[in-house]
């Protein structure tokens, strides 16, 4: 228990620091900071399903942004049917309601990880880095090639989904109100994480990770427990998508651009692979980083790829293993 | 039939950029076990720096020499600060410090040349068409890409399997400690294969220029076709690659062609011209896929 205090503490400090950001920020008159943070968060959500298969799988997804997008697209295409009056699929003309919409997207990017997992998961090592990259690519052109969907442009929604009692699209409180249920989606998505990795199917998955030969000579059916992680991953993925268009009010295919997907690997790299916050922490910093470098020039690219190439080169651990490394020197 | 002949040509020279490509990349997985995301980049620089030679001086010679001795000369920096550091890491940092480079090169050609476009002209004794087949009218500039293409396949065989150098880079692929421990200068050798890679990706950027547009991006464009293109020729493999190459540059070529007309047969035209651009740029990956279920090594594999 000494041993994990200093995480817990940390974890405790920063959801006390999110749930009270919304208050500070209107009491302190920056309500944009709402909106900001509500991006992070979505962020750290895509971040942290990536994390399971990357960090605790050892699966090196290199298309995780394609899930993302298609969750998003969902969303954005139910609501197109539903605000033209336009029959999507025998003659159901799509909704706004986020109980329909947010767990159809979870439910088709959860398919479409399925076929897409199953086809990739036959290779390992680089062979899969580079099949990821190619579906997600595949996906990617599908959707560019859209034209009933904006297409390249992307496609406008007009409103933020129905989520009774609480009105998202409301002038002054939508924001805080969409914050809020980001903010339980991701402690939550992260309570069940910790669940499932410490559960026997956690212990599968991080054992296939160190030697999966070991463990499939154990008896574990290891391909089946690989693909149900990235199914899960892309499934809670597309969760964060169908938030992101809600958040946007917008999707578009640059959602799940390449760079997108080496965005969220970032992230988990950089906040610390395999820990439960480290990812949360990752797009925090990531996105406040390209934030600042934004606001000097615009060409902050140029100096954000030698900060992660350094970041690479000498920050393994991650954020987040430096502040829970620390702990664990202390506590011993 | 003209129709298919020319499509076919079209996806042969289209290979063949994918080749000089894969090739590179995968001499540089097989012998130094690095994944270079950036090898795109070297494309990008090649391109850029052929496109503006030739605008500038007006020779076309002038602009290759450029393009392929700027990429070549890039790409040895790039191992020599960047990637002599990731050998003895795993993909995963390999992936993500490359990135970091494609993020660095692209934002640097967009502070360097603008967000416009370069276009390349085509130079006289290149312009024109010739009929290979009587009635059949071929872009000389075409055709001539896909005989540099074929050149270079022919020396790189010749290099790999007749040359002490080729003999290192094939004994390095089986067993890089073994090379080193014979007392071979194995940093030089990497460098070395890494130069020659980022050459052939710079002769790659170079041809394409006059026929397509440089511009930033371009380089991830081709990555991903040939990530798709070695995956399917298997990793390691120059053999694999151009199989795969041609592979990837006849399907994606004729899918685009075919698809979307066959689809009218069926389909009102609007609709059929949207699923076909769906349908033709998907064709590749779909290749891939079947391929890969049924060899998930890849057709060729590397050692054996």
């Amino acid at each position: 228990m000494v041993k994990l205090s200093r995480e817990i503490w940390a974890t405790a400090l920063i959801l006390l620091a999110l749930l009270l950001l919304p208050p500070l920020a209107y009491g302190l008159d920056q309500p944009f900071y709402v909106e900001v943070w509500s991006r992070i968060m979505i962020y750290a959500l895509a971040a942290s399903s990536l994390n399971l298969i990357l960090g605790y799988g050892g699966m090196v997804s290199f298309g995780h942004a394609a899930y993302f997008g298609i969750g998003g697209y969902v969303v954005g295409i139910l609501s197109f049917h539903s605000t033209e009056f336009l029959p999507l699929i025998g003659g159901w003309e799509g909704t706004t309601s986020a109980f329909i919409s947010w767990p159809l997207a979870v439910i088709i990017s959860g398919l479409i990880a399925l076929v897409l997992g199953a086809i990739s998961l036959r290779t390992s090592g680089v062979y899969f880095i580079m099949i990821t990259l190619a579906f997600a690519q595949m996906v990617f052109y599908f959707f560019i090639s859209l034209e009933a969907y904006g297409g390249d442009d992307g496609l406008m929604i007009a409103r933020r989904n129905d989520f009774p009692p609480l009105n998202l699209a409301d002038f002054f409180y939508g924001h805080v109100y969409l914050y809020y249920v980001v903010l339980v989606a991701l402690f939550g998505f992260l309570y069940l994480k910790s669940r499932l990795i410490g559960s026997r199917f956690g212990m599968v998955l991080q054992g296939a990770k160190q030697n999966e030969r070991r463990m499939a000579s154990l008896g574990y059916p290891v391909y089946r427990y690989k693909l149900a992680a990235f199914v899960i991953a892309g499934a809670v993925c597309g969760f964060a998508g169908a938030l992101w268009a809600n958040h946007q009010t917008f999707i578009s295919p640059d959602s799940m651009a390449w760079t997108k997907s080496g965005e969220l690997m970032v992230m988990v790299i950089l906040g610390g692979m395999g820990t439960l916050m480290g990812p949360v922490v990752g797009a925090a910093v990531l996105l406040t980083l390209e934030a600042v470098l934004a606001s000097y020039t615009e060409h902050w690219a140029f100096f954000l790829g030698p900060i992660l190439i350094l970041v690479v080169l000498f920050a393994r651990n991650g954020i987040w293993g430096w502040v829970v490394g620390r702990g664990r020197e202390d506590g011993r | 039939m003209v129709l298919l002949f020319e499509q076919l040509l079209n996806g042969f020279q289209f290979g063949v950029t994918l080749f000089l490509m894969a090739a590179g990349l995968t001499l540089v997985f097989g012998i130094m076990g690095v994944i270079n995301l950036a090898h795109g980049s070297l494309y990008m620089i090649g391109a850029y720096l052929a496109a503006v030679t030739i605008n500038q001086t007006g020779s076309f010679l002038l602009g290759g020499l450029a393009g392929l001795a700027g990429a070549g000369a890039a790409g040895m920096a790039i191992e020599y600060v960047v990637i002599r550091r990731l050998y003895a890491r795993d993909h995963l940092d390999q992936v993500l410090a490359t990135f970091g480079l494609i993020l660095c090169l692209n934002e640097l050609h967009t502070i360097l040349y603008g967000r416009t476009p370069l276009f390349a002209a085509i130079p006289s004794f290149l312009e024109g068409s010739v009929e290979i087949i009587p009635g059949v009218p071929y872009p000389v500039y075409r055709l001539a890409v896909i005989v540099v293409g074929i050149l270079v396949a022919i020396g790189l065989y010749l290099l790999i399997t007749r040359t002490r150098l080729g003999m290192l880079v094939r004994a390095g692929a089986t067993h890089r400690e073994m090379v080193g421990a014979l007392g071979v200068d194995i940093r030089m050798l990497f460098t070395l294969v890494f130069g020659l890679g980022a050459l052939l990706a710079g002769l790659a950027g170079f041809m394409a220029g006059p026929l397509l547009s440089v511009e930033v991006g371009m380089g991830e464009r081709i990555l991903i076709l040939t990530f798709v293109t070695i995956v399917i020729g298997g990793i390691g493999s120059v053999r694999g690659a151009l199989i795969g190459a041609l592979l990837v540059g006849i399907v994606d070529t004729l899918g685009r062609a075919y698809i979307p007309a066959t689809l009218r047969l069926f389909l009102p035209p609007v609709q059929a011209d949207g699923i076909g651009a769906g349908l033709s740029s998907m064709a590749i990956y779909v290749l891939m896929a079947i391929i890969l279920v049924w060899r998930p090594k890849g057709l060729v594999s590397a050692h054996g």
